[in-house]
Formats: structure tokens, sequence, C-alpha cells
């Protein structure tokens, strides 16, 4: 196929699995901003989102409004639902002929419905009922280029972009509250710290998945490894770099056996993943864990575009 | 004034008996459903075309007419052997040109006109293309005026558009009214795009085995006709490449692909040749690929439409077209051209100005309805204007009689009205065998008594109907 298509479709699913952990992030949010008079659970949106500099360049105090339109639908932010939508939208028209016409359709049906977003047309109380939706758009996106792409290179070049995007996402919500998750298998102390924890887990939707996995009360310890190691949680980095590293094998399998660095980095990282304990990590520092994460993980981007996409 | 579905006594004629009976069972307000449901289709499919120019919505729709336009069988027959004798004539005429220039010599064409013509491709000369094939896809422009006579508009041998429409127009009548369409009898449309794939992979340079790789070469997704591209891309089962994923190394053409450089054999493009190749033409574009003239000489790769058949699109030179056909074909034309005044001669040139307010005065190198001046609907000032203009450079014009072009019933703001329509069939020619298929695109001037059909004007499309027979009871 071609580089340039390649890397449009990478790019398309990156910014349709972003758009879908900007909701998340906005539910979470929301469901925290009714539990505090503060507005930390905004600030840490912002940051897990890496908005935080721009959106403080643009408005300076943190007020949930303003951090609410400028995640969900300020086009001057390259990461809002809303500029997610028009990249997402540009590169999939860029190659519309790689995708399946489910793929499109959910693509361009979400973008003209986006409008709900637009200038007075998007309505900061209504969030609720948008972020139903996007998450819906993500669903059907998924589902639609699950469901109806063949399993050839255009497809795991898409799945590509998914997991990446989506072990980055997690990395980076897990990062923005590392100092919550101190490395003592301590319990939950008053009702503001549980919350803040579930806030967690309900921004990777995973706050059911936590008690079937544990049976226990909510703990700072487990839900590090829920979300890092644990191969039965969808966007835990375990799983996320066990879908990369298929998809790699199964590229470099329709290429004749031809790897490269992504192809060693990602093995590595999974290995690591796979072999690893979350006790070393707390040893590590969770914090460094996770910057380090986040970096591995975009220079991974890099060798990927730069083996296939150029 | 020529009305395609009713006789002046209000009877429907025999191709239309099917539609006038549909249209008597429906009423305005489910007509307006059905256009609404049309459009959100449009929409979804992203069937959008780029107006330059004006604010707000940046990918607007081209307005869709739900009622077919219909021909007889006998009626396209006759249309079909007209064009496929027109394009050979055409094609002849361009390779001529490009060679040893026989019609100039036997003074049927003015040098001066070939000779000192912009559209005239110095690279061209002496270059022998695939299969002798110039402009692989012609799109030439029809408009009725009477039961028998259909005269040529224009020829468009370059690049012509909107062959997409045909088939998305059929699309959305056939989901749209599906037990209708049953029940019509109409030859399908749906056969274009392997059809053009076969004339594509018919002139794939003669080095060129068995599986010649065909792409389509698109401007980008900001082109007006993006769509179109992709579509037909998609279609045919090629790949849709911009300048930036083609490059040429020893003279020949590859694409970037994941699995490294491919080689190609036939570029469709849908770039003008201004902007081919910056080595050759214009040193600006970044849409074009370095070197592609360079493999193209050296015949490692195949250009459709070739290099400079613009030389044919010359309104100018659309006068001797029917004496193309005789010189090239030893054939009477079938299809008429429309009587054509030149105002680069002295005496024809003073008629044009004398009779400014009953003609059409066009520019002989404009398109999409630029440049051109409808005598009758001008103004005095407007005819005084463009009156300057032709005398201060006569060569750039030609003049024709305003043709009252039939009417059809097109679904408008205040119901069913006559709208004035022409018609633009494909004529695909590959190495060995030209194909049209029954049908092409009808478009509808929508403002009452307009004759600018082009959609750049506010024009819409309708389905274009061929009937397996010729209609009635």
């Amino acid at each position: 196929m071609l580089s340039r298509a390649a890397d449009s479709l990478f790019w398309l699913a990156r910014y349709m699995e972003r758009m879908d952990n900007v909701a998340r992030l906005l539910e979470a949010a929301q469901s925290m901003s009714g539990m505090t008079e503060g507005v930390e659970e905004w600030e840490s949106a912002l940051a897990a989102t890496g908005c935080d500099e721009g959106y403080e360049e643009k408005h300076g105090a943190v007020t949930r409004e303003k951090a609410t339109h400028y995640l969900a639908a300020d086009l001057e932010n390259p990461s809002s639902i809303l500029s997610c939508f028009d990249a997402a939208r540009t590169n999939a028209r860029a190659m519309r002929t790689a995708l399946t016409s489910d793929m499109w359709d959910a693509v361009n049906s979400a973008w003209l419905e986006a409008r709900r977003l637009t200038g007075p047309a998007f309505k900061p109380e209504r969030i609720g009922e948008t972020v139903d939706w996007v998450k819906s758009v993500g669903t059907r996106f998924y589902g639609a280029y699950a469901g109806t792409m063949l399993r050839n290179e255009v497809y795991w070049f898409t799945r590509l972009g998914t997991f990446i995007e989506r072990a980055d996402n997690t990395a980076r919500i897990l990062d923005v509250k590392y100092h919550l998750l101190l490395p003592r298998d301590e319990g939950v102390g008053g009702a503001q710290d549980y919350y803040q924890w579930t806030s967690i887990l309900r921004a990777v939707s995973a706050v059911r998945a936590y008690q079937w996995v544990y049976r226990t009360e909510v703990k700072p310890w487990n839900i590090a490894e829920l979300l890092i190691l644990r191969p039965e949680m969808p966007r835990s980095l375990r799983a996320c770099y066990d879908e990369i590293d298929q998809a790699l094998a199964q590229l470099a399998a329709s290429h004749s056996g031809r790897r490269g660095e992504c192809h060693r980095l990602a093995g590595e990282i999974a290995a690591q993943l796979r072999y690893g304990r979350v006790e070393d990590i707390f040893r590590i520092g969770l914090h460094e864990y996770l910057t380090e994460m986040i970096e591995r993980t975009a220079r991974l981007g890099d060798e990927v575009r730069s083996f296939y996409m150029r | 004034m020529f009305d395609e579905m009713y006789e002046s006594d209000g009877v429907p004629r025999a191709p239309y008996a099917g539609v006038a009976r549909w249209l008597e069972a429906l009423n305005v307000e489910a007509l307006r459903m059905k256009r609404d449901e049309a459009e959100r289709l449009f929409r979804r499919i992203g069937i959008t075309f780029a107006v330059y120019t004006e604010g707000g919505d940046p990918e607007r729709l081209i307005p869709y007419d739900l009622v077919p336009r219909v021909l007889a069988a006998s009626e396209w027959a006759q249309l079909e052997k007209g064009l496929k004798q027109r394009v050979r004539a055409l094609n002849a005429f361009i390779g001529d040109v490009y060679s040893k220039q026989e019609i100039l010599k036997a003074g049927k064409v003015p040098e001066s006109l070939i000779l000192q013509n912009p559209a005239l491709t110095a690279p061209m000369h002496g270059l022998a293309v695939a299969g002798g094939v110039y402009t692989h896809i012609a799109g030439i422009d029809l408009v009725r005026t009477g039961a028998d006579d259909f005269y040529v508009l224009e020829d468009n041998c370059r690049t012509p558009s909107g062959v997409s429409y045909m088939l998305e127009n059929r699309a959305v009548m056939m989901r749209l009214f599906p037990e209708f369409f049953a029940t019509a009898g109409v030859e399908p449309v749906a056969r274009y795009p392997e059809r053009l794939l076969r004339a594509l992979q018919s002139v794939a340079p003669p080095y060129c085995g068995g599986d010649p790789t065909v792409v389509v070469l698109t401007p980008g997704q900001y082109n007006s006709a993006y769509y179109e591209h992709s579509f037909l891309a998609d279609e045919m089962g090629v790949e849709l490449v911009e300048g930036a994923d083609l490059v040429v190394e020893d003279d020949v053409v590859y694409t970037r692909t994941t699995q490294g450089l491919t080689r190609v054999d036939v570029i469709y493009r849908r770039i003008d040749d201004d902007f081919l190749d910056p080595e050759v033409f214009r040193k600006d574009s970044a849409l074009g690929v370095p070197g592609l003239m360079r493999a193209y000489r050296a015949g490692n790769v195949t250009i459709t439409n070739a290099v400079g058949a613009g030389i044919a699109d010359d309104k100018a030179v659309y006068v001797y077209v029917p004496e193309m056909v005789r010189f090239y074909l030893g054939e009477e034309p079938i299809l008429k051209n429309v009587p054509t005044f030149q105002c680069n001669r002295p005496d024809e040139l003073s008629h044009v100005l004398a009779n400014l307010h009953e003609l059409v005065v066009k520019e002989t190198r404009g398109s999409g309805g630029y440049g051109m001046m409808i005598g009758p609907q001008a103004t005095k000032a407007e005819r005084a204007a463009f009156a300057k203009k032709i005398k201060a450079d006569p060569e750039a014009y030609i003049a024709q009689p305003t043709l009252a072009l039939s009417t059809c019933p097109t679904f408008v703001d205040s119901g069913v009205a006559p709208r004035h329509v022409d018609l633009r069939p494909f004529v695909l020619c590959g190495a060995d065998r030209i194909d049209i298929v029954p049908g092409g695109l009808t478009r509808v001037a929508l403002r009452e008594g307009s004759l600018v059909v082009n959609s750049s004007q506010g024009g819409g499309t309708k389905d274009t109907w061929v009937l397996r027979g010729n209609g009635g009871a």
C-alpha cells in the first residue's frame, strides 16, 4: 500500500482514539466536580490530555466552563474533541479508497453531526450527552473497522494507530494521578480519596472491571497494576502492547519478514510488561516509570513512521 | 422550444410515458421528502463539490434533481454512432498535430490556429503514445433542440469530470425509487469503472507484460473533483495517488509504498498539463512529479489523457471537427456542430458585433461557463463591454446562435416545471475499441429560463436513462 495511506490510517485511528479518551476524561472530571468545590479534576483532565499549557496561555485560571469548552469544542486546541474530529476526517478523506464504506460512514456522519459542538450550538451544560455521543462514535468506528476491514496491512496499520494512542493515553491518565497511587498496600482513606481513585478507573471505564478482577475495596496499588500490567484489562499498557506487538508482527509477516527498530522496541516493551511486577515499578518510582513509558511510546510511533511511511 | 417529456398538446412522448405516470402519482410533499433524503445520502457518502469564491459551507452539494432524463434506445443508438465517430476523428487529429500535421498541409485547418495555439505542447512532438490514443476519456457535451436535432456544443478531450455523478445519481435513484426503477427498463451504467480500467490497461506501454499497474493521480482532497477521483480509484480497485506519492528514477515512475518503491505503468491523471511536471511545465507546481515527462517520453509510462490533448478542446478548433471526420475517416459526420462564427474573420466579426443580442459569445479557451456572454439575456451595457473585448482580441472569441435548449421536467420550489438541460456522455477509448456506457451526465439549469447548466454557475444534475426499448404504453 501507499506509504501515505498507511500514514493517514495510522493517524485516523489515533485521532478517533484520542477523541474517545478526551471524552472519557471529561466524563470523569464532570462526575467528580459534583464532589468537590475545587477544580483539581479539570486540571487533571487538561494535564492528562497534554492541554494544560495551551489552556493556561489562553485562559489562565482553570474554571469548569472554560475547561469544558477547551477540551470539547475549541478548534485552537489540537486535542479537543472537535479538532480530533476534523483531523480524523481529513485523514479519512485523504485516503478514502483505503477505508471500507462502513468506516467512512462512521467518521463522516460523526463529523457532520459534530457541528453540534461548534459555536453557539455547543452547550456546556449538556456535556454529558455529548460525551455519551462521542463514546458511541468511538465504539462505532472501532466496530466498523474490526467488522469490515480485510485482515491485510491496511487493517494492521489502523490497529497500530489505535493502540499506540491508547497506550499513550492510559499512561498519561495514570501519570497525572501518580501522587495518589502511593506505594503502600493501603485501604481507602476519606471519601475524597475514594472518589479520586475511582475517578481514575472511571476515566478508563474500569470501575466494574476492577471489582471483577480484584473483588476487594479500591486500593491504589491494585489500580496501578490493573492499568499497567493486567492483560485482561483492555486499556492497560500490557494489553495495548500485546496488540501493538501483534500488529507489527503481522506487518512483518506480510512484508516477507522485513523488520526494523520499531519491531524490536515494541517487542522489548511488550516483554517487560508481560514479565514485569508492580512492586518493581513502585521501586523505580511510578512517575519515573510512566514518564519513560510515554517517551518510549512516542519513540515507537516515530520508528513506525520512519520504517513504513517515508 | 422542445420539451423532452411533453408534446405541445401536453401528451407525454413515448420514452417518458413511465415517468409521466410516476410523476402524476406523486405529490409535491412526497417529492420534497425524497429530495431531502437524497441530499442526506449525498452528504453522508461525501459527494460534495467545492465552489470557490463564496463563503459558508466549504463543501456543497451539486443539486440533484429527482426527475430522470430519458432517451429511447433508437435515439441513443444514433448518438452512440456519432460519438464514436467524432472521438475517433479527434484522436486522429491530435496524433496528426503532434506528428506529420497532414491536416494543416492539406489546408483543412488553418496553420496559424494550431501552430500559434498555447494549448499546443512542444514536448509532445514526435512522441509515439501507446495505442495511438490521446483522449482516452472524452466528455462530449450535447444539446438538443428538437426530436431529431442533437448538436455537439463542445468537446472535452483533456480531463472531463462528472462521471461519478452519472454513477451516484443512478445509485441514489435506485435507492429512493426501487419499484419505479425496476419497471422502467433502463440500461445499466454501473459497468463504467470496469470499462474504464480495461481501457486504461489496454494502453499500457509496450514493455509492460500481463498485468499493468494503473493509478489515479489527483491534486488532493482540496480539489473540487476530489470525490470523483477517489470514487473512480476505489471502483477500479487501483491506488489513488498524489504527486508526492510518485517518484521518477532512471526515467521510470514508482509509487512510494510501505514495502518500498513499486513501478507504475499507467497514470490516469486528473491534474492539468501545466502542473504535471515542474521540470517541463510550471516550475512552482507542487502537485506534479519531477521527471514524469522524461519517463513518458522514454516510453516507460502512459499518461491518460495524453499531455497536449487540450489542443482539440479549443472552441475555434471545434469549428473544424466535422472537417476532421471527413479528412481522417472519409465519412460524413453523424453529429452536427452548432453553426459558429469566428471573430478572427473580418466578415464574421462584423456580423457578430451587429447581432450580439441574438448570439452566445464564448472565449475560445474558456471553460466551465466562465468567460461567456448570452446575448439575449445580457444587458445593453454588458453587450457593449463584451463588444469592446471582442474587438480588442478577436482571435479569442467565437459566437454561436442562442440555441433553444430542450427542457425537461424538474422539481423546483414551485413544483415540477420545465428547465433547460444538456448531456455529457463519456466516451472511453482503449487501444482496441471505443466504449460508451449508455447514459451520461445530464446537467440542468435550475433557474427559470436560464441556459447555463454548469455546476459552478448553480446548475444541477439528473439521472440519465437510456431505455432498453423505445418506451410507450
